[in-house]
């Protein structure tokens, strides 16, 4: 390839940098009124085969937004059952790429999979539904966790546990702080009711999603009385 | 501990463009959406055991060439008329300036190796080096098809 050869294609180059063909950039159809732009026809295409990917269970991860009293939901399930419930303060980036690394990078983003979890918290929310009869995937909590969350999912809609009793059900007495730790931990809150355990006093203690999230929910389900 | 890759759907928001431009000029807009989907359900087949500092471009760009080819084989053995897919993509591809529309006629009449190097460098943007490896050549011969593949459409736009 001579030097001058090589120049001499420098004004190819630039057409060929400048315009990827017709159907490839939305600005050459400008004139076509009713055909997408195309970053909206990549990014449609991309739409469709998310929605492919999940409806052939080729992916490990499927996830949606939901709008909730409580704000914008994030759900994410496996085959096995809903695997996390995001409040609207964490990072979606840092949820999806803990999920990436805990369960599997296979993830994308397909709302059909996860209806069934929608309806049912819509009916929770709107005072309809009491249990949650949806199935669950614990792949994100170790073997302590699993214990306490299994004794706080027994807790019935409307009743309240401590930690402490919470700690002492799930097989360690002393360990309140660390029940505390794990409901802390919770990746599936409201569905898994963390928000029924409280401290020992009566007070509301903590809660992953803030305290008027809690608050809000034992209002709902009327563990408390509102006192406004 | 090795990092795995991102999760699919941030890696599908990221590539999505650059592996829809490649497509639309190596196949053509009617046959792009199936290849695209076909690229992309390779990719996740392979994703999990991708690491984290792949080159992510480079390695679905391979994907969506040999999805091309594919395309092509498939189209030649339904032996369509060739005047009549080009009068399709030339409908579908209405381009403002004609100098334009001459010149992406031309890449898509280039022999397979030498539209993938000119579309792989210009539109996917990657260097020598991730040419050969995509079309599976040295990077010698990757050069050699890329400059013939520029003199071929000098020729046919200064025509």
């Amino acid at each position: 390839m001579t030097e001058h050869s090589t120049r001499e294609h420098t004004s190819i180059e630039r057409a060929l940098r400048d315009g990827a063909p017709a159907g490839a950039n939305g600005d050459h159809l400008a004139g076509d009124v009713g055909e997408p732009a195309v970053g909206g026809r990549a990014a449609e295409a991309a739409r469709r085969l998310s929605e492919r990917i999940a409806a052939q269970g080729l992916a490990d991860v499927s996830y949606a937004s939901v709008d909730s009293p409580l704000g914008t939901l994030l759900l994410a399930g496996t085959k096995r059952g809903l695997v996390r419930l995001a409040f609207p303060e964490e990072s979606v980036d840092s949820v999806l790429e803990r999920l990436a690394r805990k369960v599997s990078p296979r993830i994308v983003e397909a709302p059909a999979p996860l209806d069934a979890v929608r309806r049912e918290l819509e009916e929770y929310f709107e005072g309809r539904r009491e249990r949650f009869e949806l199935p669950l995937d614990w792949t994100l909590v170790g073997p302590f966790g699993r214990r306490v969350l299994g004794v706080t999912s027994q807790i019935p809609y409307g009743g309240v546990l401590s930690y402490g009793e919470v700690a002492a059900d799930a097989g360690s007495p002393r360990a309140s702080r660390a029940a505390g730790n794990a409901l802390g931990a919770n990746p599936i809150p409201i569905v898994v009711p963390c928000h029924r355990v409280l401290r020992s006093g009566g007070s509301l203690g903590g809660y992953g999603g803030g305290p008027r999230r809690k608050r809000w929910l034992l209002e709902l389900e009327g563990a408390i009385r509102g006192d406004r | 501990m090795s990092a795995g890759p991102p999760p699919f759907q941030r890696f599908l928001d990221a590539q999505r463009d650059v592996v829809w431009r490649f497509l639309v000029s190596t196949v053509g807009s009617s046959e792009a959406e199936d290849c695209f989907q076909e690229t992309f359900i390779a990719a996740l087949r392979a994703y999990p055991r991708l690491r984290a500092d792949s080159n992510m471009r480079a390695w679905v760009l391979t994907i969506a060439h040999r999805k091309a080819l594919d395309s092509h084989r498939a189209r030649a053995r339904r032996a369509l008329p060739v005047a009549e897919l080009a009068a399709a993509d030339a409908r579908i591809a209405q381009s403002p300036t004609a100098r334009d529309e001459t010149l992406w006629e031309a890449v898509g009449e280039l022999p397979a190796r030498q539209r993938s190097a000119v579309v792989l460098r210009y539109v996917g943007d990657l260097p020598h080096r991730d040419i050969a490896s995509a079309i599976g050549c040295s990077e010698e011969a990757a050069q050699r098809s890329l400059h013939e593949g520029l003199t071929k459409l000098r020729k046919v736009v200064e025509a």
